[in-house]
């Protein structure tokens, strides 16, 4: 057993690996810090390196500090270190990702990407270039540029800004009550009680107001070919608000329905998004909005639609069946929820009318009807969502039909 | 109400539900009895009408145990499920110290926080010991409660027990036989599933359906039984937005019988369609050539 020596940590070829390796996973997301090498490297020296299941052991108990962070991990550590056979001298190339034969696990492109970075530069800089990267100026044109025009790394910064988006906290009063002071309830419970310190005078009198909970959400998200260039970053959206609240249930349709509630509960957005792909068969299909909204009008309303929850409905209405059977699903959706928010990007046109037959057949059972092109767009849906429900806001609407 | 006890085999939970007029599939036989047996609650879904209440009463019936129920509501809070404190009996006794000159805080604390003024709701009554035996309880409609209460519920049914703050522990000798039902308004937690054992209670086959409105339409003629059967079963193939249970079936039957009717006839199915679907829209979707249709399939002799 080797001494540890926190103040000289080994150097060579390992220790240029072990770096590389944490720069590598700072870059897919993982937060390492110095420490944490310095750490590795040690523990490392400790253990004498004779395979890879004991160096990946090591490494991981050092770098992984969350669940969610495991897979990332697992990726990053197979590409890493994917050629050093010999583990007594852990080669200081690093080999990069040629393309799988089979289709790439979820992260492994953060991963990739990660991986691809030069190495060689000074991390300072790196973090200073993340910086500068988003000036304000940018910042303002991502904010309108639509979302089907992006470039990949366009995508990667508003993915990342939807997951800091503040989310929505409309609050529905609930039937239940805990103790507040400006309630409307005497709680004779406690007032009893603290009564009793006083020899049973009634001094100081406890109130009950109600609870507060922000309102279920149910999403309805056509992943048909019109919709495709949307439906990858709906659903980053939908992941940031699942994993703030409780009561989001996903649905996913095309050609059917599928529920991808518990899909999306994954930590990892990536993670996420591979799993609701996995669930659905008909990604990026036709679409049958009539047949779907009826198979959830008859499957999941009941189930998903109590406790005052708002419905959104994302898809842009290009229906080739539109007929009464539309019309009367979108109705049932309509009285059976809170509210009904359709979001369509055909709306980021200015000159948009409600031409195609099936727009017209689902308009008049809607309560908000909303563009959700870009940034700006989804930001303002948040507001909405926050907002108090307006008295029937069908003015817009109207003007629309 | 006399005592009996428990069956001992699927065979006898089934005779046992069968003498009381509860015709159950052999699954759910199976289920019930396993929940008796394991003293695990047993979880109920399936549409409304399948008789998810009604096993409830008929075991508690049966094994001539009480039954307890607790129908859940939005809203459903600890001093209304479980316990709450008489506050007026309360403070008429604070006064009465006050007036008989006690002045000692801690014996009054311990005084008005007594059992008596203690006012017990079901899922406490359910706990307590009970000469017949461990009563039934009955949670109805779970998923109309909202989240936070399945979580307290959770808590009582993994130790059935309830801890009151100013009174302390009260423990179930013999822990009661726990029915939960649900109508799928909302899912129910996977941590409550998981201490249940849990069945889908479906809609009977067409020959266990007849031999249920026999048993509970007793004068109803053979002809109009077999006519009112085939008739919603072929309702239930329709894609209703809610399609009749065995409960309306037998709602119907009944009704046909008041009516003296003997056969179905178009006119009469029209007229008492009101017993079968409760929806406007369904009602709507049921006149001119598909209830022709259905009902030529449902009175042709074969």
């Amino acid at each position: 057993m080797t001494t540890i020596d926190h103040l000289n940590p080994p150097t060579g070829h390992m220790a240029d690996n072990v770096v590389g390796f944490a720069r590598a996973l700072r870059a897919a997301g993982i937060p390492v810090g110095p420490g944490a090498v310095i750490d590795a490297l040690n523990a490392l020296q400790a253990i004498e390196i004779g395979n890879r299941a004991d160096v990946y052991a090591t490494l991981e108990a050092i770098f992984v500090k969350r669940h969610e962070h495991m897979l990332i991990f697992a990726q990053a550590f197979d590409l890493f270190f994917r050629a050093a056979e010999d583990w007594k001298h852990m080669l200081d190339s690093v080999p990069l990702p040629d393309h799988a034969k089979k289709k790439p696990p979820p992260a492994s492109r953060r991963v990739q990407e990660a991986l691809a970075q030069p190495s060689m530069r000074d991390e300072t800089e790196q973090v200073q270039e993340q910086e500068l990267r988003l000036s304000v100026s940018d910042k303002e044109i991502l904010q309108k540029k639509d979302f089907a025009q992006m470039s990949a790394a366009e995508i990667a910064e508003v993915t990342r800004a939807i997951a800091n988006m503040k989310l929505p906290q409309a609050e529905l009063r609930t039937r239940r009550y805990q103790p507040d002071a400006k309630g409307l309830r005497l709680d004779m419970r406690r007032t009893l009680r603290s009564s009793l310190r006083t020899g049973g005078e009634i001094i100081d009198i406890r109130k009950l107001g109600r609870i507060e909970k922000p309102a279920p959400i149910v999403a309805l998200l056509d992943i048909s070919g019109s919709m495709s260039e949307y439906t990858r970053l709906f659903l980053h959206f939908l992941h940031a608000i699942t994993d703030a609240r409780k009561r989001v249930s996903v649905f996913l349709f095309g050609t059917r329905l599928t529920n991808v509630t518990r899909a999306l509960r994954a930590k990892d957005p990536d993670e996420a998004l591979a799993s609701c792909s996995s669930s659905v068969e008909d990604w990026a299909g036709g679409t049958r909005i009539a047949t779907s909204l009826h198979s959830f009008n008859k499957l999941w309303g009941r189930r998903v639609l109590g406790q005052g929850a708002i419905v959104l409905l994302i898809s842009d209405g290009l229906e080739r069946e539109a007929d009464a059977k539309l019309a009367f699903e979108m109705d049932r959706l309509h009285r059976s929820c809170r509210r009904l928010i359709w979001l369509n990007p055909l709306l980021r046109y200015s000159a948009f009318e409600a031409k195609a037959q099936g727009i017209k057949m689902m308009l008049p059972h809607v309560d908000e009807f909303r563009p959700v092109h870009n940034l700006t767009s989804m930001e303002g849906l948040i507001e909405a969502l926050s907002a108090p429900p307006p008295p029937h806001h069908m003015s817009r609407i109207r003007s629309a039909a | 109400m006399s005592t009996s006890a428990l069956p001992k085999s699927v065979d006898g939970m089934l005779e046992l539900l069968t003498s009381r007029g509860y015709l159950a599939e052999r699954s759910l036989a199976t289920v019930t009895y396993l929940s008796l047996r394991m003293g695990r609650p047993l979880f109920l879904e399936g549409e409304a009408g399948v008789g998810k209440t009604e096993i409830a009463k008929v075991l508690s019936a049966a094994l001539g145990r009480k039954l307890i129920r607790l129908q859940c509501y939005e809203g459903l809070d600890v001093a209304s499920a479980v316990y709450e404190w008489s506050s007026a009996a309360q403070m008429i006794a604070i006064r009465l110290a006050e007036a008989a000159g006690d002045t000692d805080r801690e014996q009054l604390s311990s005084d008005i926080f007594a059992e008596r003024f203690l006012i017990k709701r079901p899922l406490l009554q359910a706990l307590e010991p009970d000469v017949a035996g461990a009563p039934v309880l009955l949670i109805d409609e779970l998923d109309r409660a909202d989240e936070a209460f399945e979580a307290y519920l959770l808590e009582i049914l993994s130790d059935f027990q309830v801890t009151i703050p100013e009174f302390g522990t009260i423990r179930a000798p013999h822990p009661p036989i726990v029915i939960i039902t649900s109508n799928r308004t909302r899912e129910i937690h996977d941590a409550l599933k998981r201490r249940c054992l849990y069945h889908w209670v479906d809609y009977p086959e067409a020959e266990r359906e007849l031999a249920i409105v026999k048993s509970r339409v007793p004068n109803i003629s053979a002809k109009l039984s077999q006519q009112v059967v085939r008739f919603v079963q072929a309702l239930r193939d329709q894609d209703f937005y809610k399609s009749p249970g065995v409960a309306e079936t037998i709602d119907w039957a009944t009704a046909l019988t008041e009516l003296d009717a003997r056969s179905l006839t178009p006119q009469l199915v029209g007229d008492t369609l009101g017993a079968l679907l409760k929806y406007q829209d369904d009602i709507a979707r049921m006149q001119g050539d598909t209830l022709q249709k259905v009902l030529k399939d449902a009175t042709s002799e074969d």
